[in-house]
């Protein structure tokens, strides 16, 4: 038996490889995922222990949940210096500083920092042109910084720190050690050492840390505990091997979602596999009735004939995944390349390692699935009665009733555990909830497709080839429903996250419209280290006396602990204005200016925390020790301001910056806001990460996000919908090959070959179309019930995608033409007489 | 040199070999034939004779190694693949032995089937004469599975005839029915050359269907070795018993 079928394996190894490309795929992106973490994992570890390699001991200040650290001072290193074993203590000043490049636009970096620090000229950067910076005018700046900027010795270069933008000399261009660059893609610059105290801490003699350096013959943890008894706990003293660690650990965390984001994609992908390698089975299954009831009616039992199917399975699946574990690695090194040049991060990469979890995976996902999607061809061949040798191979309709009544069932079960996930706000439910509601929705298909493949067909099916291509894709609808459903997969997914997306947009689009009555809308676009950018509180004043501007408020803003409970809050510059700007009602108590001790909440969060007009809670601010406050009015819940608190202007001044964040302005009647918005930009000239924008454009800003997110998960589903493509081509030359004769027959009698092409094109693009239609809705349904579910958090409008769905369509019929272009070819070039003559 | 009139089609000094070396095959050594228009024509022969071979040479399903094909005006011989499926489609017409029909269309579209391809319109006239000659009238709206197998053979000659080709080619158009539905199919072939004028070229190897043609060809190891003028099934059956006994061929 074990013969029979790698003999059969071997004779139709052309009709498995597409199906085998699956589960490779498949594979390859699992496999790929592990090996690009685990390299940049290891690459990170590296580039931490670099970075504190010259590190024996750090002093920091002790850092608190919710507090902000307490910058040191020189007595401080005066303190740790005269601890026995200390060779040198020299204070670091660190924060951030972003620079302006030549094009005017802020510097960015893909998630490296943008520091500034005090040159020491004890660190472990060495000067690579021109000279440290010396005077108040003068910064050098990192190799990579310099490169990326194209900025050389001489250049100026502003920048952007808690202060607004300051420009200086270059006076030299700094690297690492081995000559590197950057250590990962940050975009560093060394003023001295007064210049950056006021500029990255905001004061005279502040320190963010102490490095410590041993004396020969201490060891680093003797100098650590050292150090640590004479310091008392007011500090954090680590070594630097320690600190190493933990900052690669924190990276590392941020990896592994990463990693599982990729894998979550990599199931779908899997998970459209198995359709296809279940219905490549069935297809050979049925192929091989008379085969199989060949070797029943010799003696081989129904366990044999399972056994062999699974067996072929099998062979499959090791291959595929050996195949899909290297073309993986490759994949992964090549992304991991790409993440350390193209994508600016400039990491230096570890050694591509394959990690056990790489190899464990590959082989158990790609062998699991490709056995439990031949399991149920196995089962319907072993049922295959020996009878059938004899008779001809035509497989009987089989009733659709068991099948639906069975996929209605599932799609209930989806859909309950889909509901019960958003309620829990549970991931695990919700997604499982989906992909049960889509092999539910995957057995209804069957039954959908009679009428729906020729309701798609009689748009194709103006001519006799148009004709018989619908005619043969309605004539197995199982087979045409499981390659449609694999293709909807991946098309529902997309949908559904277009269906959220937009109804978040429209969402906000009429809350702008209908709450918000500001002219211009001023905010930091550019996010600056942990903390949006912000202005000057005396600019918000020159706004307001601008010619033509009515009102103007704005607040800073700021995360605070209660308890543990971590929350937004603002600190509006007046709370009248904002009432009326934004449309606040009252729901207990009246909107008025808040006294210094008291604070307001939307109504949804006052009755979560149970809170009414004078009742009191404490709040940790970063910058001040624990205060109480009193409730002094509730507002009725709106879209806008959800979940913040609004803290009088005072409070402000615990903020981790007092500075504006954002502000609103409303003009003066008659005046026009395209005028006033050009007389306020100037106001913000050396402040490009500040932006004033009207109404329309804030909105468009803020949704812009929205599409990256679109295209990272349409760029991420694509393999997804690669892998529907290829059961569709799958199908077509299973079905080309099972109607070997049919052609012969259609050529005999005076077929064109190009007439031939276009009859599978037709039943390409019907089964891609189909398949596309069913994803759209329910891609659509998906969308919904997520926007139901998220109701709360402000999604009140549904909106659809419809030019993006008719894209999704379109290019779903462009699918079909092309999967159709290789089994057509072979159609076409089939030898009539070999075709008529064909077993 | 062409098909002079009243030839329908015609084979001259045709060669045929399969396979090269220690393998080769010469399926026809040199068969020459003209075959009138308005005829039944049977070829004969003992299996593996050429029979297939030849037809398929003739309609332009294969090419030949030597000689010319002519089927009317038309040089087959050296047509392309557009050329030799438009010959198909506009002069030929073909019954197999089985797997005539598509399973996915019915009677009516079957036998319309050549004409739909090429884009023409159906002469209902002529259709109408047609489906009632072969007595499908009532089973015009049937898929092939829910035909017998006779009915199915007489929707693939109702759709050989219905474009009026040249030439009807039929390759054992009765090897897999009963014996009564194979005599409904070759009456019908042999009342379509008499009343409708319409050539045709049977292929078989049993007398009884070769009795019905107006003239029967035999085959022997490639080449034609004697014919008979409208013969009896008894003297066709003799012939063959014989056929080993002519040593001369006849060309
Ligand atoms: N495609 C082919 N390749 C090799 N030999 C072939 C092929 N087709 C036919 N033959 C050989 O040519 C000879 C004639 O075949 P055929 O015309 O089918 O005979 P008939 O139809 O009279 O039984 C036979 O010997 C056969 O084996
Ligand atoms: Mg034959």
């Amino acid at each position: 038996m074990f013969k029979a079928t790698i003999k059969s394996l071997l004779s139709r190894k052309l009709r498995l490889v597409l199906s085998a490309l699956a589960v490779v795929l498949g594979v390859m992106f699992v496999s790929g995922s592990f090996v690009l973490t685990d390299t940049l994992q290891r690459s990170f570890t590296d580039l931490f222990s670099s970075a504190y390699a010259n590190v024996d001991v750090s002093v920091a200040p002790k850092a608190e949940k919710g507090k902000e650290p307490v910058p040191l001072t020189p007595q401080t290193i005066a303190d740790v210096k005269s601890v026995p074993g200390v060779a040198s203590a020299v204070g670091d000043v660190q924060g951030s500083a972003r620079p302006i490049g030549k094009n005017g636009k802020v510097m960015t970096t893909s998630g490296a920092p943008r520091i500034g620090f005090n040159w020491t000229g004890t660190g472990q950067e060495k000067i690579r042109d021109g000279k440290a910076p010396q005077a108040e005018g003068e910064v050098a700046v990192g190799a990579f910084l310099a490169s990326t900027g194209q900025f050389k010795v001489g250049d100026e270069i502003s920048l952007l720190t808690l202060e607004p933008k300051k420009t200086f000399k270059i006076s030299g261009v700094f690297e690492y050690a081995g000559g590197r660059d950057s250590l990962g893609g940050e975009l560093s610059v060394a003023f001295t050492e007064p210049v950056a105290q006021q500029l990255l801490l905001g004061g005279k003699d502040k320190f963010s840390g102490v490095t410590v350096t041993a004396a020969q013959g201490t060891s680093d943890d003797a100098l650590r505990d050292a150090v640590a008894a004479k310091m008392g706990s007011g500090y954090d003293v680590k070594t630097g091997a320690v600190l190493a660690k933990e900052q690669a650990d924190q990276i590392n965390e941020g990896l592994k979602f990463f990693n599982y984001v990729l894998l979550g994609f990599a199931g779908i992908a899997l998970f459209v596999g198995i359709f296809i390698i279940l219905n490549t089975f069935s297809i050979i299954v049925a192929q091989r009735t008379r085969e199989l009831a060949l070797l029943r009616s010799m003696g081989a039992s129904r366990g044999q004939v399972i056994g062999s199917v699974v067996l072929e399975a099998l062979v499959i699946g090791l291959i595929a995944s050996i195949v899909g574990l290297g073309a993986g690695i490759g994949v992964g090194a090549l992304l991991a390349n790409i993440f350390s040049t193209v994508g600016g991060g400039n990491l230096h990469l570890a050694g591509i390692g394959v990690p056990m979890s790489a190899i464990i995976s590959s082989f158990a996902v790609g062998m699991i699935v490709t056995v439990i999607a031949a399991v149920l061809p196995a089962l319907r061949a072993s049922r295959i009665a020996p009878v059938a040798a004899m008779r001809e191979a035509a497989t009987p309709d089989r009733p659709l009733t068991k099948i639906t009544i069975f996929g209605a069932v599932v799609v209930a079960l989806g859909g309950t555990g889909l509901g019960f996930g958003f309620n829990n706000g549970s991931l695990p439910l919700i997604f499982g909830g989906i992909l049960v509601a889509f092999v539910g929705v995957a057995l209804l298909t069957p039954l959908l497709s009679k009428p729906m493949v020729s309701l798609i067909g009689r748009l194709l099916s103006w001519s006799m080839p148009g004709l018989l291509g619908r005619r043969n894709s309605a004539r197995n609808p199982r087979r045409t429903a499981i390659t449609a459903a694999a293709l909807m997969v991946g098309i529902s997914l997309i949908t559904g996250v277009s269906v959220v997306l937009t109804s978040a947009t429209k969402s906000i689009e009429k809350l702008a419209a209908g709450q918000i009555q500001t002219d211009l809308i001023i905010s930091g676009e550019g996010q600056m280290e942990g903390m949006p950018a912000t202005f000057k509180r005396d600019v918000l004043t020159k706004v307001e006396q601008t010619d033509g501007v009515g009102s103007a408020f704005g607040w800073a803003s700021d995360g605070v602990l209660q308890g543990e409970d971590q929350m937004f809050a603002i600190a509006p510059t007046s709370v009248p204005a904002m009432k009326q700007m934004l449309g606040l009602k009252p729901k207990f108590g009246d909107i008025a200016p808040l006294k210094d001790n008291q604070i307001a909440m939307p109504e949804d969060l006052a009755s979560e925390k149970g809170l009414s007009v004078g009742s009191t809670l404490t709040l940790q601010l970063a910058k001040a020790e624990p205060q109480t406050f009193t409730v002094g009015f509730i507002w009725a819940k709106t879209q806008v301001l959800q979940g913040a608190l609004v803290l009088p202007e005072s409070a402000g001044k615990g903020f981790r910056s007092d500075q504006i964040g954002q502000a609103f302005v409303q003009t003066k009647p008659g005046a026009s806001a395209v005028d006033v918005q050009k007389r306020i930009e100037p106001l913000f000239a050396d402040n490009p990460e500040i932006t004033v924008q009207d109404r329309s454009a804030f909105v468009k800003q803020t949704t812009s996000q929205f599409d990256t997110v679109l295209l990272m998960i349409q760029i991420l589903l694509a393999l997804a919908i690669l892998i529907a493509v290829l059961g569709v081509i799958n199908t077509l030359a299973l079905s080309v090959i099972e109607r070997t004769r049919e052609l012969g027959l259609l050529r005999a009698i005076g077929m064109r070959r190009s007439q031939v092409m276009r009859m599978i094109t037709v039943e390409s693009v019907v089964i891609s179309v189909f398949g596309a239609v069913l994803g759209l809705a329910v891609g659509v349904a998906l969308g919904l019930a997520t926007v139901q579910a998220l109701k709360d958090q402000g999604i009140s409008e549904i909106g659809f995608p419809w030019v993006t769905m008719v894209q999704y369509l379109v290019v779903a019929a462009f699918v079909g033409v092309i999967a159709a272009i290789l089994p057509a070819i072979r159609a076409a070039r089939l030898n009539v007489l070999d075709a008529i003559a064909y077993e | 040199m062409s098909a002079s009139d009243g030839v329908a089609a015609r084979a001259v000094d045709v060669w045929k070999k399969y396979g090269s070396g220690d393998a080769a095959v010469t399926a026809l050594a040199g068969v020459s034939v003209d075959l009138e228009k308005s005829r039944f024509t049977a070829i004969m022969g003992p299996s593996g004779s050429g029979k297939s071979t030849l037809m398929h040479c003739l309609a332009g399903l294969d090419d030949v190694t030597g000689g010319e094909v002519w089927i009317g005006d038309t040089k087959v011989t050296g047509l392309k693949d557009r050329g030799l499926t438009e010959l198909r489609r506009d002069k030929v017409g073909f019954i197999f032995q089985q797997f005539n029909l598509l399973p996915t269309l019915t009677a009516e579209e079957n036998i319309t089937l050549p004409l739909s391809i090429g884009g023409k319109k159906v002469d209902r006239a002529w259709f109408d004469v047609v489906v009632d000659t072969v007595g499908l009238r009532d089973r015009l709206t049937h898929r092939p599975t829910q035909l017998s197998g006779g009915q199915q053979q007489r929707v693939a000659c109702a759709r050989a005839l219905v474009s009026r080709p040249d030439v009807v080619f039929a390759d054992e158009p009765t090897g897999n029915l009963d014996s009564q539905s194979g005599a409904e199919v070759l009456g019908f072939l042999q009342r379509s050359a008499r009343e409708f004028g319409q050539t045709i070229v049977m292929v078989t190897h049993d007398p009884n269907a070769a009795s019905y043609a107006d003239r029967v060809i035999f085959l022997k190891d490639g080449q034609i070795v004697r014919e008979l003028l409208s013969p009896s099934a008894e003297e066709v059956l003799e012939t063959m018993k014989h056929l080993d006994d002519v040593a001369v061929p006849h060309v």
